[in-house]
């Protein structure tokens, strides 16, 4: 109990923003209308994405230099659990994109952008399928993974500013602090994230520990 | 040993020993400039004329695939005794600082001639900021071998030659490509200088940020 608090309260906040996003009150908008609700879905996934790919590249970072397959099967799980998210970020995204900008692929930069980071982490996990000797795979992959991670970064944080995009706060657009002044909407959009990091790592952890299984029975 | 002599000198001495080794065979220089002759002919059977846009663009593939193809091989084709026996020699901040040096030269020499014939063959379009576009192309080769150069060593690692480099490298370079991209077409539109100023400060940035981890983690690539 005492170290699985943190479990139980990301349970809460998920049950908590999935009944209060689909209930509460939200801003009267045109366009996206009852749609506005998807923020509680589609922005989490990201967050959760970002911090497992940087706990991965943490532990990469940190299998450099302990050579400890430990720390590599913690990178690489992380990595695992972070594609999935971003892959749910593209579909919730794609399902907005098509009932408020009119189609699912709307040639929008962020779209663009955190479709091609993803190719990244896929780049990756073919980069360790390719390798068969277990020590130069931790190596070479914790290699790939840290020259990767900035690129990352420039991908979904610089350069979709730089360019006009359909997305909330770029190019003009105002962005989403204008709507919800009232509020009412980060009473559920921050437990919301905070919920999907915490059932990130959980699921983590626990792909986490049957790989070690699997591993140890080897 | 390889602390005795100051780093600068190592890579001096290496960058000569690349240039020797590519003087004799002329195999990169060669090669890679008939591989960007026959693919602007290629595309030139292919488009015959074509609007400004597909101008640049097509000038930029070309030179993403000439590129990969003629950096690749900085790391694959060294045999693993000629590796054992730099690494008894020299530093491996030397080896990667001289090798990405080395490519940002050859690659600015391969896209300056590039450009050259691909202006003859199709039209440059009117009204282009030729310095802008000069700087583009300094840029985009600089970017190309700091970015290339080091993913060609971690594919040469893993012992999987050009497949893996092509699909380790594409996603790290697409970010690169679309700034550069921009900025080649800013300077065919002769759009003001200004415009391009944060293209080509990004780039600076991401060609610094390359070279840093290239720096910090090829030593622990380099070890076996």
């Amino acid at each position: 109990m005492k170290n699985n608090w943190w479990k139980i309260l990301g349970s809460i906040f998920l049950l908590y923003s999935a009944v209060a996003g689909f209930l509460m009150h939200v801003p009267r908008l045109p366009i996206l209308h009852e749609s506005i609700r998807n923020l509680y879905f589609h922005v989490p996934m990201w967050f959760a994405m970002i911090f497992l790919f940087s706990h991965s590249v943490y532990f990469s970072i940190r299998s450099l230099s302990t050579q400890s397959p430990v720390d590599d099967r913690k990178a690489v799980e992380s990595v695992n659990v972070g594609v999935i998210f971003g892959i749910l970020g593209l579909l919730t995204g794609m399902v907005w994109a098509k009932f408020a900008w009119g189609e699912f692929w709307s040639f929008d930069p962020k779209q663009n952008f955190s479709a091609i980071s993803l190719l990244l982490y896929f780049a990756y996990l073919i980069l360790r399928n390719a390798i068969e000797e277990e020590q130069k795979r931790a190596k070479i992959a914790a290699i790939y993974n840290i020259f990767a991670f900035p690129m990352m970064i420039v991908l979904i944080f610089v350069l979709p500013r730089l360019q006009d995009s359909l997305h909330p706060g770029n190019g003009g657009n105002p962005g989403f602090n204008m709507y919800d002044l009232d509020s009412h909407m980060r009473m559920v959009f921050y437990p919301a994230c905070a919920g999907w990091v915490l059932i990130g790592y959980w699921i983590y952890t626990l792909r986490f520990r049957i790989s070690s299984l699997v591993y140890n029975q080897l | 040993m390889p602390q005795d002599i100051p780093i600068a000198h190592q890579v001096k001495y290496l960058i000569k020993k690349e240039i020797q080794l590519e003087w004799r065979s002329k195999y990169a220089l060669n090669g890679v400039l008939l591989y960007v002759v026959s693919t602007v002919f290629v595309c030139f059977m292919s488009f015959v004329t074509m609007p400004d846009i597909t101008w640049n663009a097509l000038f930029w593939i070309i030179m993403l695939f000439a590129s990969i193809n003629a950096i690749a091989k900085s790391f694959l084709q060294e045999s693993k005794g000629r590796q054992l026996y730099l690494y008894t020699l020299v530093s491996p901040e030397a080896l990667i600082l001289a090798k990405t040096l080395y490519n940002m030269v050859l690659m600015t020499g391969l896209t300056l001639i590039a450009l050259l014939f691909y202006s003859i063959v199709f039209e440059a379009p009117k009204g282009v900021d030729f310095p802008m576009y000069f700087v583009a192309v300094l840029l985009g080769s600089m970017s190309f071998a700091s970015i290339f150069t080091m993913v060609s060593a971690i594919a040469s690692k893993a012992g999987n030659g050009g497949m893996l480099m092509a699909i380790l490298s594409f996603p790290v370079i697409i970010p690169v490509l679309i700034v550069l991209i921009k900025l080649a077409k800013n300077a065919i539109d002769g759009l003001d200088r200004s415009v391009s100023l944060d293209e080509i400060g990004l780039l600076i940035v991401i060609n610094i940020m390359v070279m840093a981890t290239s720096l910090i983690l090829f030593p622990y690539l380099w070890k076996d």
